[in-house]
């Protein structure tokens, strides 16, 4: 019996979480902090829904509905899709290529806590102060012109956070480029794993671009800058720009980890390799490089002139094609398949006909001088969701129900789970749909009340009430959730039956080290080759051996707090005198644990043969 | 990288080989450094010299700087060797994105 394996009490489970460097366990952490702020801004949703549901309502006041609604974006983008998305990443595409872990387990548990600690400063505003109240986006004319601190918490948060990002993106291409199993060339990787690549490569280029805007912003609003400032001879437009050289990535960023999920079901409950494989690599590559050369289509309307706006609004047209590529190959995969409808089969069908419509609004908003019509209005609201809950939230839905048995051992309940997916796509389409024809109506968005008689009164309320079937289907899903723990029954390597990649190959959950002997894969698919060659298990390409595994540490935990502190006395520096100490100390907390782990040397342990051999769970390759 | 094995003990290394590349590699090297201090005074030239224009002389040491860029990355930092077809894709592409921020800046912010 391993000594790993033994049973543990409460303290010591909560120090093996704050210290883990162990990627299944980061997924966990990032799958919880990322479903506590899914629920946070799904209770925002749920104040602005209240507050426009009847006509001159005094629900909110006018300011604390615009904190609510920014909150609202930059929780669901930054603290919700973000994270959750990395809960996937983590957990499955060091699986999906046989490996035994991320190349940097100690970055990815920094990467953990830089976001979990910018997403808790972020939310912090709400109880010193005021939240962020300037939108999501955040333009500068605006947000230099807002009062208190909102905006600051706003700033430094997201600093923090997308420091974060950064880190997990980078660590996720060394583990892609450099940590294949034998055989697994690029052209076998899992559509997940290939839309995992492509997304970190996105993460790479276009955080950067939103860290300088950032830092320009820190500066103009604590430390006397004048970037944004025309009076002073700034520009306002820079922070558009750069806001949105980061904004329009960020939205393939998120989408393309949907892609990559729902390619992994439509293969697996239609029973069939993945239709046009290659073309779908192809299609996913060619999104993330159109992504940076669209971003000025958020910007028709402030002036860029008839041939830059031509030159992006054909551009982001050009990029309805892979998309639709990949449409296709989806449908082409079911044709003929012998299909399965399991509540992730059941998202995944429900995705195709919903993200097909938001695309086709934003080929609407696409067309520079058809945008003028639609600019600020609940159009644009209606698409982005259209493309946002129908591809990315119905992507995460369906791959919690998808992935659960992989990460925690057991299966979520079916029969909770398509009543969850009935009322939130009920729920989806009530609240959304008529959202289209709102705006074309004239509802600009972002007001916190509209006036009886302009119209408006019939759609806000349907519009309302879709949303509270929403929320209804995530208490269900709640309930699943806690009911499923409870139960604990224990389910095998390949619970869905079909499993198709490396991943259902090995126990659920997979032994920490993950593949007692690097699996050799012979094709794309590879377990289903294996299955297909009578097989119960992948073929080893190695001899058993001893296992390098990284230690444990809490210096990620550390080096992240200190920034925190930091943050603190960055913003309190103007007000109070103990503002810039605390910065100095908050940094001092950073680089001096920074230091500890370079002079350090840790050179983690081994897990001998011999236990190896024994350990019959940890499943052979 | 080719100088890796040098020492391994390998009876499989040929030394012999290794010793040639490393020679070539040097004389490579060499020249390379020779063109980049060349290339620098040709620059210094061109910008001290009172008879060319502005419209010279700018794009003109740009290109330079371009050539220094190429010199460095494939002789310098050995990006000629295989085994880095990754790093230079991240390369481009970071190039590419930084090229299409700082052109758009260029016409539609600054114009």
């Amino acid at each position: 019996m391993s000594t790993y394996a033994q049973k543990k009490g409460f303290g010591a489970t909560i120090w093996d979480y704050l210290t883990t460097v162990d990627h299944k366990k980061i997924a966990i952490l990032y799958l919880i902090a990322g479903g506590f702020f899914f629920i946070v801004g799904g209770l925002e949703a749920m104040f602005i829904r209240i507050q426009l549901a009847i006509p001159a309502n005094d629900f909110l006041s006018a300011g604390l509905y615009n904190e609510i609604l920014t909150m609202h974006g930059t929780t669901m983008i930054f603290l919700a899709a973000m994270p959750l998305i990395f809960a996937f990443m983590n957990a499955v595409m060091p699986l999906q290529i046989g490996a035994r872990d991320v190349a940097f387990p100690f970055l990815n548990s920094l990467g953990f806590w830089l976001f979990f600690f910018g997403g808790v400063f972020l939310n912090l505003s709400w109880f010193l102060g005021g939240a962020p109240d300037a939108g999501w986006t955040s333009y500068a004319s605006l947000s230099l012109a807002s009062e208190g601190h909102g905006i600051d918490f706003y700033v430094l948060g997201l600093q923090i956070s997308g420091a974060g990002t950064l880190i997990g993106g980078i660590n996720f291409l060394v583990t892609i480029i450099n940590m294949r199993a034998p055989g697994m060339t690029y052209m076998r990787m899992p559509l997940f794993t290939w839309s995992t690549f492509v997304t970190s490569a996105l993460i790479l280029f276009a955080f950067p671009p939103l860290t300088v805007a950032l830092f320009m912003m820190l500066f103009d609003r604590l430390f006397g800058g004048n970037f944004f400032d025309p009076l002073m001879g700034g520009n306002t437009i820079i922070w558009e720009h750069l806001f949105w050289i980061f904004g329009h990535p960020e939205v393939y960023i998120l989408v393309l980890p949907a892609f990559g999920i729902f390619s992994e079901i439509f293969a697996i409950f239609s029973r069939k390799r993945l239709f046009g494989y290659s073309s779908m690599v192809f299609a996913t590559v060619l999104i993330g490089f159109l992504g940076f050369m669209v971003w000025a289509h958020h910007m028709f309307t402030t002036g860029l002139g008839p041939i830059a706006n031509a030159i992006f609004s054909v551009a982001t047209m050009a990029i309805a094609v892979p998309t639709g590529i990949k449409i296709f190959n989806w449908l082409f995969t079911m044709w003929g398949g012998s299909i399965t409808f399991t509540t992730p089969m059941l998202y995944a069908i429900a995705f195709i006909p919903t993200f097909t419509m938001g695309g086709v609004t934003g080929i609407m908003l696409a067309s520079a001088a058809q945008d003028y019509q639609y600019h600020d209005s609940y159009f644009v609201v209606a698409h982005f969701h259209y493309v946002i809950v129908g591809g990315v939230v119905f992507a995460l839905l369906a791959g919690l129900h998808l992935y659960w048995p992989k990460m925690f051992g057991t299966m979520l309940s079916e029969k909770l789970g398509k009543i969850t997916f009935w009322l939130f796509v009920i729920g989806f389409h009530l609240t959304f749909f008529i959202q289209h024809f709102l705006g074309l109506m004239g509802m600009p968005r972002r007001i916190f009340t509209f006036n009886k008689g302009q119209g408006f009164d019939a759609a806000n309320m349907v519009s309302t009430v879709g949303a509270f079937f929403m929320a209804v289907a995530t208490v269900v899903l709640l309930i699943n959730v806690i009911v499923t723990i409870v139960k604990n029954e224990r389910i095998g390597n390949d619970p869905w039956g079909d499993g198709r990649t490396l991943e259902w190959a090995i126990p659920s959950p997979p032994p920490f080290y993950n593949f007692k002997q690097l699996p050799l894969v012979r094709g794309l698919d590879a377990y289903w080759i294996e299955k297909m060659d009578g097989k119960t298990e992948m073929t080893p390409a190695e001899p058993i051996g001893d296992i390098h595994m990284p230690n444990n540490s809490f210096i990620p935990f550390v080096i992240s707090l200190g920034l925190f502190i930091a943050a603190f006395g960055a913003m309190y520096h103007g007000n109070h005198a103990w503002g810039i100490p605390v910065l100095i100390i908050g940094m001092l907390i950073t680089f001096g644990s920074m230091f500890v782990r370079s002079v350090k040397d840790d050179h983690g342990y081994h897990i001998h043969k011999e236990e190896l051999m024994d350990d019959d769970k940890g499943g052979k390759a | 990288m080719t100088n890796e094995q040098l020492n391994s003990g390998n009876p499989k290394v040929d030394i012999e080989y290794r010793r040639k590349k490393s020679a070539e590699e040097m004389r490579y090297q060499i020249i390379s450094f020779a063109m980049m201090i060349f290339l620098t005074l040709v620059a210094f030239v061109a910008v001290g010299y009172d008879g060319f224009s502005g419209w010279f002389t700018i794009p003109f040491i740009l290109v330079l700087a371009g050539v220094q860029v190429v010199f460095q990355l494939y002789y310098f930092m050995h990006m000629s060797h295989k085994g880095h077809e990754a790093p230079a894709l991240f390369l481009y592409s970071g190039v590419f994105v930084a090229f299409i921020t700082l052109l758009a800046f260029m016409t539609i912010i600054w114009w």
